[in-house]
């Protein structure tokens, strides 16, 4: 497909005996906004690890940019203890690490909040931009990058001033508001200059009136960067509000997958995960 | 704006350097311009202060080279005394002068290595005068270089296994490494180059950079100067290192390196970077540790080397590089001269003081390391460098007003 920009192809990720995912089929185009959602422990965040490079799944593939970027299948002792499909299909084993993947163009975010946390805010944003320094190392050891060096300060001021952080830039990261916090983390992945961008559930944590910030903020970094987003979250209000597109998992499976009204009306995701999410 | 400020800084900072050396030069060659009779004894070239600065130059390169690893990187390496014994050997080997080498290696008839950088200088620029200073200047410096180098080869070849597991292998692959190389070089299979377990001396040492008139005399003494610039020139190289865009890798990896590895940071690249250029100068250092003592022996650079210079990083405060510097002096002060006299069995008024005997020293020693680890622990420095702490005072100054 033209517009495709990251599939994912029957993937399942076993931990031991454990599957965490379950032969995973999805797309995102680009340009748009999918939010993948699920109970705790379905295995969502397990999904961007696969398609991040942190672990490599057990069976199948992972394209991005038309470019196949992970792909394995059951070997050794998983041969045996494989619950998985399609086991037969794959035959090629790709596992790039991860800062790999993102230089391809592909940036997260965590759920446990990961900056580097003695750096500043500022600081914080300009480490992001090192893997697209050009510079080697004595070189810029020996300050002949200045030009460059300028250019990627210049960037970050603009960048922290696109998502409102500029005023704080010399304090501390983790003398931030959670809120704030959350939103350098997203303003870090964005210095690597993605095409996609991924968000493990950016609103945990945080109240309404937060939550209502980061919805515009989301749909602000999609317009000005012309970013795709994929996102795992839990506020259903905000994934209703800007998704394009919604999947949703439930142990480990793909069980819906449509646009934000098909998936409110769907009775599956209603008993497995609507009704507890609207009661919480 | 941001960058306006690091000129002011560097600028500073080059007048600092600038001052510290005048000044080095200048206390050491006091006691040429006063007249022989009054010079005190702390200012004769034999004085302990002399050797304190010295060695204290030689080990801030050792503690910066560790901390660079240790704290800027978050990689606990144990392998300091190896590193140095590689580059005090490589200097060694590639210095003693061609007509020394059958007296220095007498034990296997002459030496497997017939050469010496400052020989081949020599040959180019004369061995007299000036000539004679350039080829001393220049056999120097190369073979410190390649001292460094051979150390981060080695370097190298211990990371490229050790550095992709995600654990603490490396303190045991490089403590490991550290007591084999130790052995290694005392083989006497290896004797031809390495001397066995005997030492190399008469290659070049710190006293050679004193310049001498036609008598013999000394004119200008450097033989402190010249440890204190190798050292600074290093200490500012791993400065910028440390503030370029590397650097700042360095300390994300140290920081988390789960996240650094998502930002598109290419861990195992980044380790071996770090830890072959600390390697570097560690390999340096110990060349220069070998022009102090003035001879190369495997059996000198033990574990508790190694120890020792952890030590001084962990005091300084892991991850300050001036907190580094300062433990140096400190420590090297205390342990060769003002807690000398703790070990010498001391009579006041026919009463012999208690406590006071040969090894009492390291025993008060090791208590104040003791309360320093306890009750310091972020060392003297934390991970805040000198120049931060006046900016803090400007600032708090600025709002008071
Ligand atoms: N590294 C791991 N080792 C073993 N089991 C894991 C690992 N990571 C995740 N799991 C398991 O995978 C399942 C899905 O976890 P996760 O992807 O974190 O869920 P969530 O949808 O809440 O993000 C859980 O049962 C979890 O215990
Ligand atoms: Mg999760």
């Amino acid at each position: 497909m033209s517009g495709s920009i990251l599939n994912v192809e029957n993937v399942t990720m076993q931990f031991g005996g454990v599957v965490a995912v379950d032969n995973l089929n999805l797309e995102i185009n680009e340009g748009e906004i999918v939010a993948l959602i699920g109970p705790n422990g379905a295995g969502k965040t397990t999904a961007f690890n696969v398609v991040t490079g942190v672990y490599q799944p057990t069976n199948g593939r992972v394209s991005f940019l038309g470019e196949t970027i992970v792909e394995n299948h059951p070997q050794g002792k998983m041969k045996k203890l494989y619950k998985g499909e399609h086991a037969g299909e794959y035959s090629h084993v790709l596992a790039p690490t991860p800062d790999r993947i993102t230089k391809l163009g592909m940036a997260r975010t965590f759920q446990n909040i990961r900056l580097w946390k003695s750096q500043s805010v500022f600081d914080n944003v300009l480490i992001a931009m090192h893997c697209r320094t050009h510079t080697n190392f004595l070189a810029a050891s020996l300050r002949l990058n200045h030009k460059e060096e300028q250019e990627q300060r210049d960037r970050v001021a603009e960048l922290l001033q696109t998502v409102g952080l500029y005023d704080v830039k010399d304090e501390p990261a983790t003398s931030l508001p959670y809120g704030k916090q959350r939103r350098l983390e997203i303003a870090r992945a964005l210095a690597t200059d993605p095409k996609l961008l991924l968000l493990d559930e950016p609103a945990a944590g945080m109240n309404p009136q937060e939550t209502n910030e980061l919805t515009a903020f989301i749909g602000q970094i999609r317009k000005d960067f012309g970013m795709t987003v994929f996102l795992i979250e839990h506020h259903m209000d905000l994934v209703m509000d800007i998704s394009d597109r919604i999947y949703v998992l439930d142990f480990g499976k793909l069980i819906a997958h449509g646009t934000p009204e098909e998936i409110q009306n769907n009775n599956r995701v209603i008993d497995a995960y609507l009704g507890v999410a609207e009661d919480a | 704006m941001i960058q306006q400020r690091s000129k002011k800084g560097a600028v500073t900072a080059v007048i600092a350097c600038a001052v510290l050396l005048a000044a080095v030069i200048l206390l050491e060659n006091i006691s040429l311009l006063l007249p022989a009779g009054s010079v005190p004894n702390v200012l004769k070239p034999t004085s302990q202060l002399f050797a304190v600065l010295k060695k204290g130059a030689v080990y801030s390169l050792a503690a910066v080279s560790m901390n660079l690893l240790n704290g800027f990187t978050g990689l606990f390496s144990l392998g300091q005394a190896g590193f140095m014994l590689l580059g005090a050997y490589t200097y060694a080997i590639l210095s003693v002068p061609v007509a020394d080498r059958a007296a220095v290696y007498y034990l296997y008839g002459g030496s497997a290595v017939n050469f010496s950088f400052q020989d081949m200088f020599g040959t180019i620029f004369g061995t007299e005068g000036v000539g004679g200073a350039v080829s001393l200047g220049l056999g120097v410096a190369v073979a410190m270089v390649l001292a460094g180098c051979v150390a981060a080869v080695f370097a190298y070849f211990i990371g490229l296994p050790v550095l992709r597991l995600k654990s603490d292998y490396l303190a045991i692959a490089t403590l490991g490494f550290a007591e084999i190389i130790k052995a290694v070089f005392q083989w006497q299979a290896l004797g031809p180059v390495t001397n066995g377990a005997n030492m190399i001396k008469n290659f070049p040492t710190f006293s050679s950079f004193n310049i001498t008139g036609a008598d013999g005399t000394v004119i200008l003494r450097l033989s402190t100067f010249f440890p204190f610039l190798v050292s600074m020139i290093c200490i500012a190289a791993i400065c910028l290192l440390i503030n370029s865009t590397y650097g700042r890798a360095f300390k994300a990896i140290r920081e988390d390196e789960t996240a650094a590895e998502a930002m598109g940071i290419n861990l195992a690249k980044h380790k071996m970077l770090s830890f072959c250029t600390s390697a570097f100068f560690a390999g340096v250092s110990g060349a220069m540790f070998a022009m102090f003592v003035t001879n190369a022996q495997a059996k000198v650079y033990t574990t508790t080397m190694t120890y020792e210079i952890l030590l001084i990083v962990v005091i300084g405060g892991i991850g300050s590089i001036s907190g580094s510097v300062m433990a140096t002096f400190l420590y090297v002060a205390c342990s060769e001269w003002w807690l000398r006299f703790l070990d010498n069995v001391t009579v006041i008024n026919g009463v012999q003081l208690p406590f006071l005997r040969a090894g009492f020293r390291m025993v008060v020693f090791s208590v104040v390391i003791m309360i320093v680890v306890l009750f310091f622990r972020r060392g003297i420095m934390g991970d805040k460098e000198l120049p931060d702490l006046f900016k803090k005072r400007a600032r708090k100054e600025g709002t008071g007003k």
